[in-house]
């Protein structure tokens, strides 16, 4: 487990090298613009407007770091051959998958949490103080993480076998499905046609549903959110990605490097 | 039975007991073509072993299976017939990895990290704790040449010095056996004559080292016994002495003329001038006739020696054999 850990530890050590977490700085000024600017155009409503623009901004630069830089975790390694020596070592390639998934995760935490307190103080900015209700967005925080920890372990799993450009259309097409889960469970053809329905709905259950973890408008609104819907989805994006995570493992670990 | 005119057969590779790197009928194939249902046969049934202690040289032309046999045995590849132990231990063997360091050809690390720091997280997954780590990687550093480059980040380095914290990183553990391939590519010769001095380093510590080339004069230089690999196969293995030694090419004579000596005599024009010497290739038998021939011009003898096939020569020679026989294959087939 150390060993992974090693690997996270230099995962992260290079997306910040790599200078990843620089588009905090476009975070920073897309927060204060709205800051700014949005009391003069959305009388009463500065406050809904600020948490909808900094969820969805938390979410969007989060899924891009994750499919963009997913992609190549494996791939770049074995391209530059900066893995062969590393897999030389005393390391076995599950760990060796399991740090760069941790690393890039971290990463992610760190971006996450980094943009969470600039929508903050940008909301402290407009309100001049915080309520108690207020602290619903972390938990819409912490689901775009989870939701993000899953479409790192895909865009893992898929750097494994295939180009980071075809990686990155897995991905987001894994992405997409998983935004319909629902709809696929409940689709009715208009002509009737029971096989096709019964296998978008077999679909829907193997496809990561990433709709549970969209809960950007009822904390913008400042709605509470069960309990139980934290604890479910936490369950489910540890058990999915881990699922996604032995697959990887299992095809990376009969892989010829070239 | 000679396997090529000439030349006779080397000495095919017995098991031994003290071998540190046994290898037994590894095959390798590697997949091509359209959704790579076809395949090239890489590496076929490979049998050797590498005695505990010894330099060991693995020679063969670009593409001849050097790379692909390494790699098989660090794990980076899987065969798909044989077998190979590392000092005991199964290639399959996590543990194994303990015991080894490898130098990749031609490497390259993570260029956002120094010398220093790719060092450090490379001892990482060895278990050291953070003073020996520490310490270790001041020595390799000093010992590569490296020391006051350690805080420049790999991408400014040049590919000599990218292999020598490549040879840095595999040697960083006290491994008993290092595997290294091609570790004199890209080096000029000052770096050549450092990792040189490295490998006798490594063998005065009684360390066993397998390394690849094409270089055959390293290859004679370090080396107890090489392994003559060519097209996937095999073709004999022996101390490059025994190689060099197994074939005279005729005797070498040296001489000088005197002033009122005739360079125009027949047996003159044969020889070959370098400065004030001459030098004559004649078979045995032309020996003695070739002798009087000379003293009969005034010829001043320096010296007569045996002509000794280089290894580069016992190369060709298996090279240019392979390739007639795959023409002939070829031609057998149409």
């Amino acid at each position: 487990m150390t060993r992974a850990g090693a690997v996270a530890l230099n995962t992260f050590r290079e997306a910040v090298r790599d200078r990843v977490l620089y588009n905090l700085v476009f975070f920073a000024l897309l927060m204060m613009a709205a800051a700014i600017f949005v009391g003069g155009i959305s009388i009463g409503i500065e406050e809904l407007v600020i948490k909808s623009l900094g969820l969805s901004a938390i979410s969007v630069i989060g899924l891009l770091i994750a499919v963009f830089i997913g992609v190549g975790l494996v791939y770049k390694e074995m391209d530059k051959r900066t893995l062969y020596a590393l897999l030389a070592k005393p390391v076995r390639r599950w760990e060796f998958l399991l740090g760069k998934f941790g690393g890039l995760v971290l990463t992610l935490a760190v971006n996450t949490l980094a943009m969470a307190a600039g929508l903050f103080a940008a909301l402290l900015y407009v309100k001049h103080h915080l309520e108690r209700m207020d602290a619903v967005l972390l938990i819409a925080v912490y689901f775009i993480l989870l939701k993000l920890m899953l479409v790192v372990a895909l865009a893992l799993l898929f750097s494994c076998y295939s180009t980071p450009l075809l990686a990155i259309l897995y991905t987001s097409a894994f992405y997409v499905a998983g935004l319909f889960v629902q709809e696929m469970r409940t689709f009715h053809f208009a002509v009737p046609n029971p096989a096709m329905e019964a296998l978008f709905r077999g679909l829907s259950y193997l496809l990561p549903n990433f709709e549970n973890f969209n809960v950007m408008a009822a904390a913008a609104h400042g709605r509470e959110i069960p309990g139980a819907l934290i604890l479910q989805n936490t369950a489910y994006a540890v058990l999915y990605s881990s699922i996604v995570l032995l697959v990887a493992a299992a095809v990376f670990s009969r892989r010829n490097l070239k | 039975m000679c396997f090529i005119d000439g030349w006779a057969e080397l000495p095919k590779n017995e098991s031994m007991p003290g071998a540190a790197i046994e290898i037994e009928n590894l095959t390798k194939d590697y997949p091509y073509g359209f959704l790579h249902l076809k395949k090239k046969r890489s590496l076929e049934g490979l049998t050797m072993q590498v005695e505990d202690g010894e330099v060991f040289g693995f020679l063969g032309p670009n593409g001849a299976g050097k790379s692909t046999t390494i790699k098989l045995l660090v794990g980076l590849i899987f065969p798909e017939a044989g077998t190979a132990r590392i000092l005991g231990k199964p290639i399959t063997d996590i543990e194994m990895h303990r015991d080894i360091g490898y130098l990749p050809e031609q490497p390259y690390f993570y260029d956002y990290l120094t010398a220093a720091e790719v060092l450090d997280y490379f001892a990482r997954f060895h278990d050291l704790t953070a003073a020996d780590r520490s310490e270790r990687v001041a020595r390799m550093l000093k010992k590569v040449g490296l020391e006051t480059a350690r805080k420049i980040q790999l991408r400014k380095y040049s590919k000599g010095m990218l292999q020598r914290v490549g040879l840095a990183q595999a040697i960083l553990h006290d491994p008993k056996v290092v595997i290294l391939d091609e570790p004199m590519s890209g080096l000029d010769p000052i770096g050549r004559r450092e990792v040189r001095d490295i490998i006798l380093e490594l063998k005065r510590e009684g360390r066993t080292v397998l390394f690849s080339t094409h270089i055959l004069s390293d290859a004679e230089m370090l080396c107890d016994r090489v392994g003559v690999i060519v097209g996937g196969k095999l073709r004999g293995v022996g101390a490059p002495g025994e190689i060099v030694g197994m074939k005279a090419h005729g005797m070498e004579i040296l001489f000088e003329l005197p002033a009122s000596g005739t360079s125009a005599a027949a047996i003159v024009a044969k020889a070959t001038k370098t400065g004030d010497r001459y030098r004559l290739q004649v078979s045995e038998e032309e020996l003695y006739g070739a002798l009087e021939q000379l003293r009969a011009v005034g010829a001043k003898i320096l010296s007569v020696a045996q002509v000794k096939a280089s290894l580069e020569e016992y190369f060709m020679h298996l090279i240019e054999a392979d390739r007639a026989q795959a023409s002939a294959v070829e031609v057998s087939g149409k």
